[in-house]
């Protein structure tokens, strides 16, 4: 089978993708593994919403309509809204179609599939940023009592064992679920490391209002400082709930959950924690207070301080004394722990060397460097947002427009704008 | 890099140089830092550092230099030197400090005055073996920095903060290390 163009993966990416791909007249085929929005509908725990609130949720030509706009969407909703667009934008979808290989040929790609093999002369890489979650080397030394699960086993607390669970990492995966795994009685420790802290509503505000109003959303790969760091933070302390609530550890630490610094070790049945758990908790504190003032140098240069509520600071993040250095493992106090230590995208179907040392695809703002080749959806791609589902349009557009002068002949190194 | 004069003695371009450089040729990333240590007599021993590996190939201090290491007398020692815990002490105190002067450089922060305090608590129940349920090293670390700098509070705790987080020190203090003793 021939076509122009092959997008990996029938998400929201690879979607916005298809629709822009279309626009430019470009026959293109969006190979998907499962079916449409397949992690959303595979891969996710049960109570999951998007941290992201409704109204933000658009893609090329089409967008949330709903009557709550400031709500956030269950799975069910995610996946009936991605499913929706599909329909809307007459994906050529080809699902059940998992890759098993992709190669360079003289004049572009070949791809083998579970459908059979096709050649194109370019390929979108949109298959997602969190295919694998991350496990630290350290769990292999975790005795064998304990149960341990990755966030993508993860469905609901009642899965779990009673008793004692750490939850390993306090990003926007291991906050929630410490949160709803200690509601259900299980007492839960959380391993703390870098992490972002972000207050959900800000002066009255949802925190991603002015994120994207103040531009900051929009901020580009190739005009921050260092964006293999920016590229690496990690996700925000953020959940979606029906009654908007900030899931800081200040959140976690009031309904009872014990903070411990990072999982640094485990010997002979013990774990190991890091002594920087004070020092982690200002650094998130000083950045989240950055984050807050420019905001609302913003809000006054717009002139907004009489129409929002007074400029105020939250609470230092609260740390015990004397935080545990260590913890049994053998006691039968943890009987479960969870990783929320990170995903990475799984790449094991490229036969090409376009990897770096890391693993990860070389790319300029979603350009790599195999030409005609092109990625979605990784954090930071093109901008901050590139991660978020309405992240995926500007992306999209820019990417497609590329591909489509790539394909005319017309451009045959990056372009950056 | 900039106009304005701040100089904290940093040459933060080396360094970022340096750093885009071993970012691509890991290899000549891996160091190893080396000290040797003699009895002297009683409780002072004399440690001396000078030669240590990285960039590719062996490397040398400008000058030999050497730490002495003692006991004060109500340990019925005879004080030569610093004791080894105040020795970390010292290093943690040295790599913080670094640490603010290149991450002020690097924010263009003038630095005009740094002084730390560093204070170690322990319980010598513990190295004494009186009680096994005290630990041998300190229970816990303060360090409390005096900064004079032509920058906001905020903006002096964020370079304090920062220098934690790159200090090899404090990873040391903080995290576990495996160390292996051999005798030849």
């Amino acid at each position: 089978m021939r076509t122009t163009a092959v997008i990996i993966g029938a998400g929201h990416n690879g979607l916005a993708m298809s629709r822009c791909l279309a626009e430019h007249s470009i026959d293109h085929v969006v190979l998907e593994r499962g079916e449409v929005a397949n992690s959303w509908k595979t891969e996710r725990w049960d109570s999951l919403r998007l941290l992201t609130p409704n109204w933000q949720s658009r893609l090329p030509g089409f967008a949330y309509e709903g009557g709550d706009p400031d709500g956030f969407m269950t799975m069910p909703e995610v996946i009936d809204f991605i499913e929706r667009y599909a329909d809307m934008i007459s994906a050529p979808v080809e699902i059940g179609t998992t890759v098993s290989s992709v190669r360079r040929t003289d004049d572009g790609y070949e791809i083998d599939s579970t459908q059979g093999r096709w050649q194109c002369r370019t390929v979108v890489l949109a298959a997602g940023a969190c295919n694998i979650a991350d496990v630290p080397n350290l769990a292999q030394a975790i005795p064998s009592s304990i149960t341990t699960l990755t966030p993508m086993q993860y469905r609901n607390a009642g899965q779990l064992e009673e008793g004692g669970v750490l939850v390993v990492g306090a990003s926007a995966t291991g906050t929630q679920l410490a949160d709803e795994i200690h509601r259900s009685g299980r007492p839960v420790t959380l391993a703390v490391g870098e992490h972002v802290r972000m207050p959900r509503v800000y002066r009255g505000k949802d925190i991603l209002w002015w994120m994207d109003a103040a531009g900051i959303l929009d901020e580009r790969y190739d005009e921050i400082d260092d964006i293999k760091r920016a590229r690496k933070v990690p996700s925000p302390q953020l959940a979606g709930s029906p009654q908007c609530s900030t899931l800081d550890l200040n959140a976690l630490t009031d309904i009872g959950v014990k903070l411990v610094g990072r999982l640094a070790g485990v010997n002979d049945g013990r774990a190991q924690f890091s002594g920087s758990l004070r020092n982690n908790c200002a650094l998130a504190d000083l950045k989240m207070n950055r984050l807050l003032n420019t905001i609302d140098e913003w809000a006054t240069e717009n002139g907004l301080d009489n129409e929002v509520s007074p400029s105020h600071r939250f609470e230092t993040t609260a740390v015990e004394d004397s935080p545990p250095l260590g913890m049994n493992l053998l006691s039968g106090e943890i009987r479960t722990i969870i990783w929320a230590t990170g995903f990475h995208p799984n790449y094991s179907w490229l036969d090409l060397p376009v990897l770096d040392r890391k693993g990860e695809v070389r790319h300029d703002g979603g350009v790599a460097e195999s030409p005609g080749m092109y990625l979605m959806g990784m954090n930071f791609l093109r901008r901050r947002k590139s991660s978020f589902i309405h992240g995926a349009g500007d992306d999209a557009r820019e990417l497609s427009a590329h591909l489509a002068s790539y394909v005319d002949g017309r451009t045959t190194s990056a372009l950056r704008r | 890099m900039t106009d304005k004069a701040v100089d904290n003695g940093v040459n933060v371009e080396a360094l970022l140089s340096a750093r885009e450089a071993l970012s691509e040729a890991p290899a000549g990333a891996q160091f190893q830092w080396r000290a040797t240590c003699k009895w002297v007599n009683g409780t002072h021993s004399r440690s001396t550092v000078e030669g240590f590996h990285g960039l590719g190939e062996e490397q040398k201090h400008k000058t030999k230099f050497t730490f002495d290491a003692d006991h004060p007398e109500i340990f019925a020692s005879e004080d030569k030197g610093a004791t080894p815990v105040e020795l970390v002490l010292a290093g943690l105190a040295s790599c913080l400090t670094a640490g603010v002067a290149s991450v002020a450089q690097l924010r263009e922060i003038q630095l005009n005055s740094v002084s730390a305090t560093l204070e170690g608590d322990m319980d010598i129940q513990g190295i004494l073996g009186i009680d096994s349920d005290v630990r041998n090293g300190f229970e816990g670390i303060r360090v409390t920095y005096d900064i004079d700098a032509d920058a906001t509070h905020d903006e002096i705790e964020a370079v304090v903060a920062q220098s934690q987080k790159r200090s090899a020190v404090y990873d040391l203090i903080t995290n576990p290390t495996n160390v292996t003793v051999k005798v030849t």
